[in-house]
């Protein structure tokens, strides 16, 4: 009976498809290629005119792209991936309950031989790829199987108005002792020292993980992320009780914006490009926002513990371009995921704040801009293999667990030692669970 | 199968129409047909298509533990157990049962009183005031509850007209919705608003139809206004009570929009409704089997409410 109405189909590990004989669209039949992305504003403008000189290069492949906003696309890509009419190619989001759940049931291709063919895995570090990595079985994250493929790449940092920064007679800190006695000194002097709201929960993530990624290694939190070591890791760590004590310590200093609970993030966002804040922690994302030819900003990287110390941050690989298991044409997709990675791509793509990853690429920036500020510091992280994943990929509840303690932390509502102890439940309930 | 009688008492009919009947005739009128079921049958098909399957599906979907695409695993009650033994649950029906102050009981208490000031003074240009008070109803959630989120800021208008008048230590130091304390009344508040309109509406209604003798008999046995209102207005009331009581209690267990729209069930948990868990569990986390069975619970939840208070009301109407 239990079988009869259970749901869901037959699930079968996906087959790599043999390594191609040359790259590039070797078809020469009429080809269509279904695309489903979730890109907005100027980056779909590119990718509009990266698709039309796809088919003029390719004359015979029609590329039908679908887009869709980023909730709509992970609601219907369960259903529809499986089915006849799905997608050949699609951007899929990491970690357990989007990437790994298509894995696990044998939806989406995995990209070994076409890595090899292409030189995927020499354009980019490790840890960009290690974010789409999965066993074939999807049991396990961040090793095995290439599944999905980007060369575009997102950072966490902080961002600084240089004017104030001047006027505060700071320059940008090279110690996290001198990036909180700057938050001091901003607060003495009656500035805002972080612009922040934290309505919408997530931006609390950024702001603790900013503070961990100097107190514990990238080993121990790539390993703890990707649940490499199951449950031998845990969460209740000096490192991650002393991030929070620091983080509950700004907000009990006032170092962020007066009443940042009720504040939403676009709010803060264009309070901070308006003027109002000494600095601001989020991701490269805001850019455009700010104006990326605009030298009245600044972006870096949270500084180290001690001087001189290599960067290390939160952030790695954008949204990979996945090859979906049921396609036809699978070098055909292939060629479109080396396409959409290149060079040329990365250069087009730039202007609207998208981070090459690639190595060696030579990306045309003017110094002393944010957008050079964000590219050399994102560089600077991945070239010193100091990319750390982002902390709510390590369990499905990672998310919702972590901004409500995060939120009742900051509100002094809870200790960072019970911080610490809420977080490392969710985590051994999962890992307990996989095993 | 069902065309047989359907001939039958074609015959039934026509024969009656004809003659006295010299016996009894197989069916008197208002007696069940089985025909009955052939004219039910449209209606019954689309029901059964678009919720009596459904419903089905999710009972079944509820003893697994599913995550949307690979094949789910039989859990037998392990999904209910859930439902007794998840903290998180139990608070958001706490968050429910506050709630329910803001969207059932004062709207109704308010809406009542309002009735009955209404009934006993003529006010110029009525239908302006119903328009006014109905309009919250008329407008989509989302886009009252974009307003509210503003109102509630540290820097919206409520905080400013308060530290106007020298009462700004009222102000939370994050806003009413960022704050753990005030978030729940925030969104009850924004609820009442709503509300408050509908069910004034329904009991002006009521109110105009019970007879003008009623009272005037009452005030003269000498009934001051308080005896009036409970003597007539209220006993008046009582099916346009029942509607709303039932009506209000069940959109509070279903509350979803303004959580979601307003505040995400936070700050930490404090505004996290049953509705809310169910969305997030069945699209954030992919744990069908488990939204599916706290949908079930839910829907049992309601029923048990609404005839709870339907036989409560109708058993004080009959005394």
């Amino acid at each position: 009976m239990t079988a009869a109405c259970a749901p869901g189909g037959e699930t079968q590990q996906a087959t790599a498809p043999p390594a191609p004989v040359t790259t590039g669209v070797t078809e020469t039949e009429p080809v269509t290629l279904t695309v489903w992305d979730q890109e907005w504003g100027q980056v779909s403008k590119v990718w509009d005119q990266l698709n039309a000189e796809f088919m003029q290069e390719y004359p015979n492949v029609t590329i039908k792209r679908v887009n869709r906003d980023f909730g709509e696309l992970k609601a219907l890509l369960r259903l529809a991936i499986a089915g006849p009419k799905g997608p050949d190619v699609v951007e899929v989001n990491q970690g357990w309950p989007d990437m790994g759940q298509l894995v696990k049931a044998g939806l989406l291709l995995p990209l070994d031989n076409y890595a090899e063919a292409y030189g995927w895995t020499d354009r980019v570090s490790e840890n960009v790829l290690a974010v789409s990595r999965w066993s074939p079985d999807g049991s396990q994250f961040g090793t095995g199987s290439l599944f999905g493929y980007t060369t575009f790449g997102e950072i966490i940092g902080v961002y600084y108005n240089a004017k104030k920064l001047d006027q505060l007679g700071l320059s940008v800190p090279t110690t996290f002792a001198d990036f909180e006695s700057a938050l001091e000194t901003a607060k003495q002097a009656g500035e805002v020292p972080i612009q922040f709201g934290n309505l919408d929960a997530f931006p609390g993530i950024h702001e603790y993980v900013v503070i961990q990624d100097q107190l514990e290694s990238v080993d121990y939190l790539t390993d703890f992320i990707f649940g490499l070591q199951g449950n031998d890791l845990s969460f209740d760590t000096p490192g991650n009780t002393q991030a929070a004590t620091a983080l509950q310590d700004w907000a009990e200093k006032g170092y962020f914006t007066p009443g940042f609970g009720g504040g939403g993030y676009d709010d803060a966002v264009a309070n901070f490009a308006k003027g109002e804040g000494v600095f601001m922690i989020t991701g490269n994302w805001i850019v455009e926002n700010l104006g990326a030819e605009s030298s009245d900003f600044g972006f870096f990287v949270m500084p180290p513990m001690e001087a001189g110390a290599p960067p290390v941050s939160t952030g790695g690989a954008g949204f990979p371009l996945s090859i979906s298991a049921g396609t036809e044409n699978p070098d055909v997709a292939a060629a479109y995921l080396d396409w959409m990675t290149s060079d040329h791509a990365a250069e087009l793509l730039l202007p609207t704040g998208q981070i090459p990853l690639s190595i060696g690429t030579a990306v045309p920036v003017q110094e002393g801009t944010v957008l050079g500020d964000v590219v050399g510091a994102a560089a600077a992280v991945s070239d010193a293999n100091g990319m750390v994943p982002y902390l709510d990929w390590a369990t499905p509840t990672f998310y919702d667990t972590t901004t409500a303690a995060i939120q009742e932390l900051m509100a002094m509502r809870i200790t960072p030692q019970e911080f610490v102890e809420q977080i490392q439940a969710d985590y051994s309930n999962f890992q307990s669970s996989r095993s | 199968m069902e065309a047989e009688p359907a001939v039958a008492s074609r015959a039934v009919a026509v024969g009656s129409r004809r003659r006295r009947p010299s016996r009894r005739p197989e069916y008197l009128p208002g007696e069940s047909r089985r025909i009955g079921y052939l004219y039910v049958a449209p209606a019954f098909i689309l029901y059964a298509a678009f919720n009596l399957f459904p419903l089905g599906q999710g009972i079944n979907l509820s003893f697994y533990r599913w995550d949307g695409i690979t094949p789910g695993t039989w859990v037998g009650l392990q999904n209910y157990r859930e439902f007794f033994t998840d903290p998180a649950i139990r608070e958001g029906y706490n968050h429910v049962l506050k709630l329910m102050v803001f969207y059932s009981f004062l709207p109704i208490v308010l809406g009542l009183f309002l009735a009955a000031v209404l009934s006993r003074i003529r006010i110029r240009g009525l239908t302006f005031f119903r328009v006014l008070l109905f309009l919250p109803l008329v407008i989509t959630d989302v886009v009252t509850s974009v307003a509210w989120i503003w109102m509630y800021d540290v820097d919206g208008p409520i905080a400013t007209a308060l530290r106007h008048i020298g009462l700004g230590a009222l102000v939370p130091s994050n806003g009413w919705l960022g704050d753990f304390n005030t978030a729940l009344p925030a969104v009850g508040i924004f609820g009442l608003w709503g509300q408050f309109g509908f069910c004034l509406i329904l009991f002006l209604a009521g109110v105009m139809k019970i007879p003008a003798s009623l009272y005037e008999a009452a005030r003269v046995d000498g009934a001051n206004a308080i005896r009036e209102f409970f003597a007539v207005t209220l006993p008046g009331l009582r099916y346009e009570l029942q509607v709303v009581l039932v009506l209000s209690v069940i959109g509070t267990l279903g509350t979803f929009d303004e959580i979601y729209v307003l505040t995400s069930g936070g700050p930490g948990t404090a505004t996290i409704v049953p509705a809310y868990t169910i969305w997030s569990r069945l699209f954030n986390l992919g744990q069908v089997g488990s939204a599916a069975a706290l949908g079930i619970v839910l829907m049992l939840i309601v029923f048990a409410v609404t005839f709870v208070l339907n036989r409560l009301l109708e058993r004080g109407a009959e005394r």
